[in-house]
């Protein structure tokens, strides 16, 4: 089922055409490297082929000697300005440009402002640098043997340790674990995959000399955030910053953090007085951007021998690469992990997880993985799998036998998170007849007769978004709230102001249809305003699938405040107390009377009339919000995947998929479908292709898109959805948000698939045809080092 | 974005001008067809050439036609057609569907609009289709220099990974298939997605004199086989029964002769058995067209 928007614009909820998609198709969109300045510079970086190397010497002079360079700044330039390091967003530094060390390959070294792109790039060739290579920490796996090179010396670290970390009761799963009738085990790699958003990163930084005003165009999901942070690492005053973002050509994470070239690019027009654009390029963005993932894990599962699920036990060593720069809330050093008890109703549950430096990019958490619950997700849904596999039952009907009951919520899992609603067991029971899941295994049998491949895969997943309470969820101390800006104006059209920023998942649309169910203007009379902080209120971002429960609720809660006020002008102008008036279909009448009636378009004009309003009420019909969510929101979704796999070759064909999503009320439908598409074409990518593999060296086997390999409309069926709706209890309008939901959800739903397929217990994504014949012989690939 | 270095450019108004122009920059002189090699490579500046000469105005090399003399017919595919023109070519897909199979799965339909057989031939890259195609056809490559043409056997045309026989100031000008009654082909390649290199595949062009094979050619992608060569499958195959027991055999000498490197798609042991299983599946289904069972 695929829903399409009829031609007429629905007054609120329902399936609408996207309203930014008019400039997007038409190739009108606005993104970064579209904008030029006056005067601009072209600036490029200069990085570090080596994966761990001391530097011995820096020489410029050539490329400063070049007639079109205007500037070459070093990490010796950056030291004598305080620069050299930047705060990361998990209590730690990581370098600007390297002074002492480069620690991964494609680590920046220097950084050429030059009059054209070609004359910059020219430029970084003539930088001399000498490097004495060190020996490098690859494996993950190795990073704490005693003899491991240290990588962080700057921080006289005698060891490449980042933290250990547990969540759940030990010392409880262990008892469940020791008086359980069966247990299964598995090492599952998670490996490191990049979000690769079709539009790379990149800064235009403009300092004016005479105002002392920065402005920075940059490639950002969160416009503010990247604001305070400015303020915070170059000293200039935050009321001088302002922070826009363009049209963002894809995020999925990759645009949360800030990278050395913008922070260089600032650095570029103080310099030199002009402004700077410095956009990377692909391989840029694959080998020094946020990377995602790269969890090594141990998990066990307990159950009766009957299949009723008990607890479980993780171990996880987490590859955080050479700095530890992992976007999440700043109390949870490995994000919302232990939510990995996942949708099933468990005795006890417990994880370990230790965090180590490598050589490698740092980063962590991108790709639509919901602060880690892809890693939680695909552990619960491949350790299932095991078990059943194990037991010789039904992974779909130990599922089913599993889940939390709908009578459950609100329902406080083993790890102590209050799951808000669901109807697990119906949504599941949907996903299954759907598929049409006994008639496939069915087919199954009889295929495995005639010695074809096929599998069948389930998943079912909860997801934890719309961080988060402030008390709870915080980036260096900014609390995870939103804020939303309301103004009507006088002939009724409206302008809303928002915190979070779009990166493709139509927020102009979808944010303009939740005023319009609040107060019946329609959507095309609404313009949504993002990403320019002198326009819109502070406020947290977009990532984390947190847009619609949080700055959805703000704007639900900014309407309601605008209808309350336009309730009292409304009296005034129908001569009846407010309690009086009733709201329907975008007016207030007079109960009992549907005549009496004002619209919101002629309240809005009475509003800013001689109307005599009264005592203490201000004639406007705008309001402010601040929305501090109560508890995150949690959607949830039953996938199955259907695959062919080639016996003599080890390819596989994705034959169907289908996908149902509760991600409690849709506000555009459409919009919502199209994210799901996403995110389970990202699930097929990541299970079957998408890797960041290193040599031993340290160098990047990815670093291209004819080396990291995307998954292409071939490689994916006609999408099968359906959905149950469960509307969250605590967000104003029911909204849970969606996403990350297909991202999280479809991976081990594909992997499940595949290894049905080739009866095989465990091996590591991607699975590829070279992974899939060789873990039919039995001998697996690792996956996250160069193939041997 | 990725941007070369400074380059000069020149825009080659004939062949004889082009092998001119060869002659006048030297060595450091690329000519340019479709690009979609050259122009990444020159954008990761591992190519830097001191000047491009652009044959992309050559329209006498862009033409697909049966040639008929004494010693029989031959399709000559000039070094410009497009990989898209070779593909929408019915005279190309009635005497040889491999051109179809592979170029179906080579690269994507960008590229194939302007990537051309030429290009692919002399980029010489181990991993590249045609290359392994006009091996089993027993292609022969027509290139004119400064003293004229020569004709060289796409047999000899590779000296090694991005190397062939085309001196600097030559031009690789058409490739010449000799076309036999009696015969099928076909191409089967596995890749780890659509618009990949091949992880491997092969090609297989065989002539059937009753139940047995009269002529057989084989070749091999991305598996270090010599050449894109199997010479010793294509030996024991000549006279043998066009059987699934002969066909199993070639593979497995197919398999037993090349030499495939491990990389990212895939380890050497894999490779081998996809030159083997691959070899296979090209001979069959080359068989059964050969007796007009598929298209």
């Amino acid at each position: 089922m695929t829903t399409h928007a009829a031609d007429t614009t629905p007054m609120g909820f329902g399936s609408m055409r996207r309203k930014e998609d008019a400039r997007f198709l038409r190739g009108k969109g606005r993104y970064l490297d579209d904008i030029v300045l006056p005067g601009m510079l072209h600036a490029a970086i200069l990085r570090s082929p080596h994966a761990h190397a001391r530097i011995v010497s820096v020489d410029t002079s050539a490329a400063e000697a070049h007639p079109k360079v205007t500037a070459v700044i070093t990490g010796e330039t950056l030291t004598g300005l305080g620069l050299a390091w930047m705060p990361t967003l998990s209590h730690d530094v990581q370098a600007v440009l390297a002074t002492d060390k480069v620690r991964f390959q494609g680590q920046e070294v220097a950084f050429v402002v030059a009059e054209d792109r070609y004359a910059a790039r020219d430029a970084l060739a003539l930088i001399e640098v000498e490097y004495e290579p060190l020996p490098a920490v690859v494996d993950a796996t190795r990073a704490l043997d005693p003899d491991a090179p240290v990588i962080r010396d700057d921080l006289h670290k005698t060891d490449n340790h980042i933290f250990d970390w547990e969540a759940g009761d030990a010392a409880a799963t262990d008892e469940v674990f020791a008086t359980a009738d069966v247990v299964a085990e598995c090492d599952l790699l998670y490996p490191r995959c990049h979000p690769a958003p079709m539009e790379t990163c990149g800064s235009i930084a403009s300092m004016d000399p005479v105002s002392g005003k920065l402005t920075v165009y940059t490639t950002t999901q969160a416009p503010h955030a990247h604001r305070t942070v400015y303020a915070l690492v170059a000293g200039i005053p935050e009321h001088k910053i302002q922070v826009i973002a363009p049209d963002i050509g894809g995020g999925f994470g990759n645009k949360v953090g800030i990278y050395p070239g913008y922070v260089c690019a600032v650095v570029g027009s103080i310099v030199t007085g002009r402004p700077v654009k410095w956009v990377e390029d692909r391989s840029e963005n694959l080998m020094s951007t946020s990377f995602a993932r790269d969890y090594h894990m141990h998990g066990e599962i307990a159950a009766t021998k009957d299949g009723t699920l008990l607890g479980v036990r993780v171990k996880v060593l987490a590859d955080h690469g050479a700095f530890n720069n992992t976007a999440q809330p700043s109390k949870m050093p490995a994000g919302l992990f232990h939510v990995f008890s996942g949708s099933y109703d468990l005795k006890a549950a417990h994880c370990a997880v230790t965090g180590v430096y490598t050589d490698k990019c740092p980063g962590g958490v991108a790709y639509a993985c919901s602060f880690r619950i892809t890693e939680a997700v695909y552990l619960i849904e491949r350790l299932v799998d095991v078990l059943a596999r194990d037991q010789g039952w039904d992974p779909a009907e130990l599922r089913m036998r599993n889940l939390v009951r709908p009578e459950q919520f609100p329902y406080r899992t083993a790890l102590g998170w209050e799951y808000d609603s669901g109807n697990y067991p119906q949504t599941l029971r949907k996903a299954l007849d759907l598929a049409g899941y006994a008639e496939l295994r069915r087919e199954q049998a009889e295929r495995r007769a005639r010695g074809e491949l096929m599998g069948i895969g389930v998943s079912f997943f909860t997801e934890a978004v719309g961080a988060g309470p402030r008390k709870h969820m915080d980036i260096l101390g900014l609390g995870m709230a939103d804020g939303a800006e309301l103004r009507v104006h006088p002939t009724g059209k409206a302008v809303l102001r928002l915190s979070c920023m779009t990166q493709g998942q139509g927020h102009q649309t979808t944010f303009a249809q939740i005023v319009a169910e609040e107060l019946g203007i329609s959507p095309d009379d609404i313009e949504v305003v993002q990403g320019d902080t002198d326009q819109t209120p502070f406020g947290l971002g977009t990532y984390g699938s947190r847009s619609t429960p949080v700055s959805g609720a703000a704007t639900a809660m900014v309407a309601r405040k605008v209808r309350e006020r336009a309730r009292i002008v409304a009296s005034a102008m129908l001569e009846v107390a407010p309690s009086d008036l009733e709201f329907a279909k975008g007016r207030f009448h007079v109960k009992g009377d549907p005549a009496a009636s004002a619209t919101m378009a002629e309240i809005a004009m009475a509003a800013h009339s001689d109307l005599e309003l009264p005592e203490g009420v201000e004639g406007h019909l705008d309001a402010t919000c601040v929305y501090n969510p109560p508890n995150l929101t949690y959607p949830c979704g039953a996938y199955v995947c259907v695959v062919d796999v080639d016996p003599g070759t080890g390819q596989v064909a994705v034959r169907r998929f289908v996908a149902v999503d509760d991600c409690g009320v849709r506000i555009n439908p459409m919009i919502v479908e199209g994210q799901i598409h996403g995110g389970l074409a990202d699930g097929i990518g990541m299970a079957l292709m998408e890797v960041l593999a290193f040599d031993a060296d340290g160098n990047h086997l990815g670093a291209s898109f004819m080396d990291y390999l995307l998954p292409t409309a071939l490689e994916c069926p006609s999408w099968e959805l359906g959905e149950t709706v469960t509307p969250s209890p605590h967000h104003p309008i029911g909204a849970k948000g969606v996403g990350e939901s297909a991202t999280v959800g479809s991976p081990p739903a594909v992997v499940n698939a595949v290894l049905d397929a080739i009866g095989v217990r465990d091996a590591d994504m991607p699975l590829t045809p070279a992974q899939v014949w060789r873990s039919m012989q039995g001998r697996p690939l690792r996956t996250d080092v160069a193939v041997t | 974005m990725q941007v070369p270095a400074q380059f000069e450019y020149e825009r080659a108004t004939s062949v004889d001008h082009a092998v001119a122009l060869l002659q006048r920059y030297g060595p450091e002189s690329r000519l340019l067809a479709g690009g979609h090699s050259l122009i990444p490579m020159m954008k990761l500046r591992i190519a830097n050439p001191e000047t491009l000469i652009d044959i992309n105005g050559l329209d006498e090399l862009g033409t697909i036609r049966l040639d008929r003399d004494e010693h029989g017919a031959q399709l000559c595919l000039g070094a410009l057609v497009r990989h898209a023109e070779l593909l929408a070519s019915a005279v190309a897909g009635e005497h040889f569907p491999m051109f179809h199979d592979a170029e179906r799965v080579i690269a994507d339909p960008v590229v194939r609009n302007r990537g051309t057989i030429g290009g692919s031939l002399c980029q010489a890259d181990p991993n590249e289709d045609l290359s392994a195609v006009f091996t089993a056809l027993r292609a022969v490559a027509v290139v004119q220099g400064p003293d004229g043409r020569r004709l060289v056997p796409v047999r000899e045309f590779h000296v090694g990974p991005y190397q062939t026989v085309v001196e600097d100031s030559e031009i690789l000008v058409e490739v010449r298939v000799p076309v036999r009654p009696g015969g099928g082909s076909a191409y089967t390649k596995v890749e780890r997605r659509a618009g990949d290199w091949a992880v491997a595949a092969a090609g297989a062009a065989l002539w059937l004199d009753g139940g047995r094979v009269a002529e057989v050619g084989l070749g091999l992608t991305a598996v270090g086989a010599d050449r894109f060569g199997a010479p010793r499958a294509e030996e024991f195959l000549r006279g043998a029964p066009a059987t699934e027991e002969s066909f199993a055999e070639a593979g497995r000498i197919a398999a037993e002769h090349c030499r495939p490197v491990a990389d990212q798609r895939g380890p050497e042991d894999y490779k081998r058995h996809l030159a083997g299983e691959l070899t296979v599946r090209s001979l069959r289904r080359a068989a059964a067209r050969a007796r007009g069972l598929e298209a």
